[in-house]
């Protein structure tokens, strides 16, 4: 028995995913990435896990969705709306490697006693997870805000127009 | 009420999903679209198990939501990392077909 939220939010996932790859225009597929991620994020909810779900909401919709909005805008083609081979080996191994994978994955799950898990075990809460990050992982949030800095320092200097440079 | 089974089943059509888009396309963009819905996935299947399973012996119970959390901050890097070098391959071959961009290749 599942419930018609967790049906409309696994439609939002899955479809939001397939538009992302699939549209012609490839702005409408960065909006169909943020549906699919918005619909992570409610599935997030559903599990009893709400700091996790407005963290995703916040960084992923907040910020990666619209830099890659942003970034789409900028490198935007018209030969990516126009050309779209159908029938490509390519895409039919594509398609045949990724239905493999997920009946794989299904058939295994089916020869396992986790379907019958239905109640939920454990709500952990915000002062476990704050305690964790700050006590046991500190080094790990450490490592991370140095990994972060250094990519946008990196994705910085990267992108930085050479003005000397282009005017020769 | 749902069982663990669904939600692992969203994850493996996500998973899927992304390793067709990685298979197909040649777009840089749509690679990092199939990244990211790839690592959603993965983000997807640590909730899901921390919160059906009971906690192994010893470990604390909020580990698997921690662990989301440093993934997404560095699938946000990592996304921040891919654009912009995205946007120099663009800035010099005005392309951004991966099929194209044969400067590296040995």
């Amino acid at each position: 028995m599942v419930d018609v939220t967790f049906i409309a939010m696994m439609v939002v996932t899955v479809g939001g995913a397939i538009f992302a790859l699939e549209a012609q225009e490839i702005v409408y597929g960065a909006i169909g990435l943020a549906a699919s991620l918005f619909g992570v994020a409610a599935l997030f909810f559903l599990l009893d896990a709400p700091y996790v779900a407005v963290f995703q909401v916040a960084v992923y919709i907040g910020a990666v969705a619209v830099l890659i909005l942003f970034t789409v805008m900028l490198v935007r083609q018209e030969k990516w709306a126009k050309e779209l081979p159908s029938k490509s080996p390519s895409r039919v191994a594509g398609a045949v490697t990724g239905l493999a994978l997920v009946v794989a994955i299904v058939y295994a799950l089916a020869s396992t006693s986790l379907t019958s898990d239905t109640a939920l075990q454990n709500g952990a809460s915000f002062v476990q997870i704050g305690q964790l990050i700050s006590t046991g992982y500190a080094p790990v949030l450490e490592v991370l805000a140095l990994v972060l800095g250094a990519a946008v320092v990196g994705a910085l200097t990267l992108s930085r127009v050479d003005r000397e440079e282009s005017s020769q | 009420m749902n069982s663990l089974a669904d939600f692992v089943m969203v994850s493996a059509m996500l998973f899927g999903i992304g390793v067709y888009g990685l298979i197909t396309k040649r777009n840089a963009l749509r690679l990092l679209f199939a990244v990211e819905l790839m690592i959603n996935a993965a983000n997807l299947n640590f909730v899901a198990f921390e919160q059906y399973l009971p906690p192994a012996p010893g470990a604390q119970a909020a580990l698997g939501q921690t662990f989301v959390l440093f993934s997404i901050a560095l699938a946000a890097a990592e996304a921040a990392v891919i654009l912009a070098i995205i946007v120099v391959a663009y800035r010099l071959h005005q392309d951004v077909d991966v099929s194209e961009l044969k400067t590296m290749e040995g």
